[in-house]
């Protein structure tokens, strides 16, 4: 079952109920006119929200826009400089996490807030013992844990370690932990970012179920498909402001989209049929085992052609890295080889990423912090990083910096990279903007072969449009590109070709015109080929991310 | 062969002795690095604890107002770290080296100014000391062959505080493992985020587990100087602070393994002071040096690499800034 049919059966599964918001009710939660600064960023102006009780209230905006902060302030993480919040009608004084929680209101948070080390049972107890012994309070945990995970069908054993628990129970166990300390709000903040599709359903299975017994829910996201598929009301956030509020029913994709970002914005990728040539890459039967011995890469084989666009899916964590590393020479094949051009590299002959590089191979890393710049640095030191030898950036002794500046400035325009400063420090750019940057530098040599890394993670719509009409423009130009990304929509929407990596290894290499979401879910989390979705199924799907 | 047995069983008696210390400033880092604040200050803490017991006990000529004065004295540097770490998000390695080197010079300058000897404080008799203390029946079945011996030796005839120390160590893993207190403890060096949605606050916390470290600090400063000496010397504490943190690294950071890693390092310690111009068969006399200088090697080749991975709370060093 896909997202969407979710979202038209749900009125089975709320026994009937169809929670049409009626404007009489007292709202759970209304904000009035909420303001922060953090220094001189405003990060919410005047915000004004009504969630009323038993819906899901999705609040969409891009990155920046301050969703997340409005809800820290509601939560209790942050104080508001100023306005008022009212839960149920009555106003509250929300100063800590702790008058949230004993008003009611319950979040999961985007990044887990559990202790790995800990039981199940540990971290539902956690700061709701109700005792100052744990032996005895644990029981009365237990019962109530399983009470919970039974009345809301939310499974879980309470004795198993929170780190050793795939990341689509770890968030079970929050929502049950906000449930633990009789929460009737809850706010869920990018919940699907680090799941898989089916993960994703079984968690708006699992919202549904809340809906109907009453809990009253804010989603925030980035995602659309997600707003239109679970959520009764929408709210719109742009620059720190609340801009529009619908009926989801009411609403449409692209009018959403038109909001977040405040002009007309294209979702789909046009592009043409890919006509793919030469072999320039081919990978054969590579193996690569990390520092403590586990293996990350499984006799992977694969074979990128020029004018051709192949994209890895696969739930983060199952080689995707290791396969971009070992790629693009940075860690050493244990086993294979890999031939780019005449060139064959194998354990006996390694290579570097330099030598990789003179190739004609750039690589936009998975993480950009990290890999991809150094953040204390200029922009224009981070405009040449890896190319910094060529002859043009230096001079005898010194590095010419003129020249540095200007080639950055190029890029800069180039690739709208705002603000067009190339002696800003990095640090100081937005996501989006760091990202085309970084992108600018590798892109901008016209390489033969590009490896890229979840291009668009932490971007704005506006910037993601911009990137992949760039991929696309490469890939018409008869660059190879080999395609990285969690967003499985990214890669339904831009390969032309499908691998799904599982484990370290391949577990499926489909054509990306064959290819739906749903199987592909199926693949990333092993499940082979059996269940995959109906025909029906793949047109929602695909359709989908195209429309 | 009954040498021997004797032998051993005096040499496992300063064992205890010699442990007695370490066990309570591990059983300090423990509370404190679990909670997320690096000690690398038990040094100072035992050594100005040892030094403010030793001059109430002479003033006062009450050991007991001794170990409270050591108590707090080394509660108010817990607190001084804590301020500077927990507070104002110092640097823990830094703010601990500082509480160090503060302890080593203010205890010479009271010592000075207060005593006129040297940096010595007066030596103590009598009710200034604890004394040892003799179990029920232990002149009694001395003469018991085998379990006589251990239990008027060994286990008979130490002062208040050695046995305070080893019952620190059970009451530590109960604090940690049974109360809510130890499961937000445990949470907070883990990961503070957590916590701190959880509706607790995580200053407070930091607080309690460094003020828990500086109690179990005194009592180990008060062993130093007024019951396993009789006045306190300068620098008396002579790096146990240090060898205190390893073994409480070599223990994993829990309670027993930590308590075992200091009756190894006692141990050597026993042995060293027992095989001081002994001959030894085949050898010869080894050097008293090398002996001394045993423990430090050990702990220096245990922590290299023989102790298996010792993983630490997560969010040890890191002071808990709210992130933006």
């Amino acid at each position: 079952m896909t997202v969407e049919q979710i979202a038209t059966s749900r009125s089975d599964v709320a026994g009937g109920q169809t929670a049409p918001p009626t404007t009489s009710k007292t709202p759970a939660i209304e904000l009035k006119s909420i303001s922060k600064s953090f220094g001189p960023v405003k990060a919410n102006q005047n915000v004004d929200l009504k969630v009323l009780p038993g819906t899901i209230h999705g609040i969409i905006g891009e990155n920046g826009a301050g969703k997340s902060t409005l809800m820290s302030i509601l939560y209790g993480f942050y104080e508001a400089d100023s306005g008022d919040i009212f839960i149920n009608g009555k106003k509250q004084d929300i100063r800590s996490s702790k008058d949230a929680i004993s008003a009611g209101i319950g979040m999961v948070h985007q990044h887990f807030m559990l202790v790995e080390t800990f039981t199940v049972l540990e971290n539902v107890m956690l700061g709701a013992e109700g005792g100052s012994l744990l032996n005895k309070s644990s029981i009365s945990a237990r019962d109530e844990l399983l009470r919970l995970s039974q009345e809301y069908s939310l499974a879980v054993d309470p004795d198993a370690l929170i780190g050793e628990l795939p990341v689509g129970l770890q968030q079970r166990v929050e929502i049950l932990k906000a449930l633990y300390r009789g929460a009737e709000i809850l706010i869920l903040d990018e919940p699907t970012g680090v799941l898989t599709p089916q993960e994703t359903e079984q968690l708006f299975k699992i919202l549904d179920i809340l809906r109907s017994r009453g809990v009253s829910i804010i989603l925030i996201t980035h995602k659309l498909q997600e707003i239109m598929a679970i959520t009764d009301r929408v709210s719109v956030m742009r620059a720190g402001t609340m801009v529009s509020e619908r009926e989801t029913k009411d609403t449409s994709k692209n009018e959403l989209a038109e909001l977040m970002v405040g002009r007309k914005v294209l979702l789909e990728v046009t592009k043409a049929d890919a006509t793919p040539q030469e072999t320039l890459l081919e990978a054969k039967e590579i193996s690569y085992r990390d520092e403590d011995g586990i293996l990350r890469l499984d006799n992977v084989s694969l074979s990128l052609r020029a004018g051709e666009i192949v994209g890895i899916a696969g739930v983060s964590g199952n080689g995707q890295t290791e396969l971009l590393a070992a790629l693009s020479g940075i860690c050493p094949l244990h086993q294979g080889s890999i031939t780019i051009g005449d060139r064959e590299i194998t354990p006996q002959t390694p290579s570097s990423a330099k030598e990789i590089r003179e190739f004609g191979v750039a690589h936009v890393p998975e993480d950009r912090h990290r890999m991809g710049m150094v953040t204390a640095f200029d922009a224009k030191e981070v405009a040449i990083m890896g190319y910094h030898d060529d002859s043009s950036y230096n001079g005898t002794f010194l590095m010419n910096t003129k020249a540095v500046e200007n080639h950055c400035r190029q890029l800069m325009q180039d690739y709208d990279v705002r603000p067009e400063d190339p002696n800003l420090k990095s640090a100081n750019f937005s996501g989006g903007n760091q990202q085309k940057l970084v992108l600018a530098r590798e892109m901008d040599r016209a390489p033969k072969i590009l490896l890229v890394g979840q291009p668009t993670r932490g971007v704005d719509i506006g910037a993601i449009e911009f990137i992949h009409k760039n991929l696309i423009k490469m890939r018409d130009t008869g660059s190879a590109i080999l395609l990285v990304s969690v967003e499985l929509e990214e890669v339904l929407s831009l390969s032309d070709r499908i691998i799904v990596m599982f484990e370290g290894r391949i577990v499926g290499d489909v054509s990306a015109k064959d290819a739906d979401a749903c199987q592909l879910g199926l693949l990333m989390g092993n499940a082979g080929e059996e269940g995959t979705g109906t025909p029906s199924d793949n047109a929602v799907v695909t359709g989908e991310v195209s429309r | 062969m009954d040498d021997f047995f004797l032998l051993s069983l005096s040499t496992l008696d300063s064992t205890l002795r010699l442990s007695t210390p370490l066990i309570l400033c591990a059983m300090a880092g423990i509370f404190s690095e679990r909670s997320g604040i690096i000690d690398i200050g038990l040094e100072g803490k035992l050594l100005a604890g040892a030094f403010a017991a030793a001059a109430m006990a002479a003033y006062s000529g009450s050991a007991m107002l001794g170990l409270i004065a050591a108590i707090i004295t080394s509660i108010s540097m817990a607190l001084l770290h804590g301020f500077a770490c927990i507070t104002h998000k110092g640097n823990q390695v830094v703010s601990g080296l500082a509480i160090n080197i503060l302890a080593s010079g203010l205890t010479v300058t009271f010592g000075i100014a207060w005593f006129h000897q040297g940096g010595q404080t007066p030596n103590l008799s009598g009710d200034a000391r604890f004394s040892p203390i003799t179990f029920p029946g232990a002149e009694m079945i001395r003469e018991i062959p085998f379990f006589g011996p251990i239990y008027t030796e060994l286990l008979s005839g130490h002062n208040l505080l050695v046995y305070v120390a080893f019952l620190a160590v059970p009451l530590t893993w109960w604090v940690l493992y049974k109360t809510r207190f130890g499961l937000r403890l445990r949470a907070v060096g883990e990961n503070p985020q957590a916590v701190d949605t959880a509706g607790i606050s995580v200053t407070f916390l930091r607080y309690r587990a460094v003020i828990c470290a500086g109690i179990l600090c005194g009592i180990a400063g008060a062993y130093l100087s007024t019951a396993h000496n009789a006045a306190f010397g300068r620098e008396m504490s002579a790096g146990q602070g240090y060898i205190a943190l390893a073994a409480m690294i070599f223990g994993k950071w829990r309670p027993v393994p930590g308590l075992l890693a200091c009756l190894l390092f006692g141990f050597l310690n026993a042995l060293a002071f027992r095989l001081e111009g002994v001959s030894v068969p085949g050898i010869g006399q080894i050097p008293v040096q090398l002996m001394q200088s045993l423990p430090y090697v050990l702990t220096v080749i245990l922590l290299a690499g023989f102790i298996g991975k010792a993983i630490a709370p997560k969010a040890i060093g890191r002071p808990y800034v709210k992130e933006r």
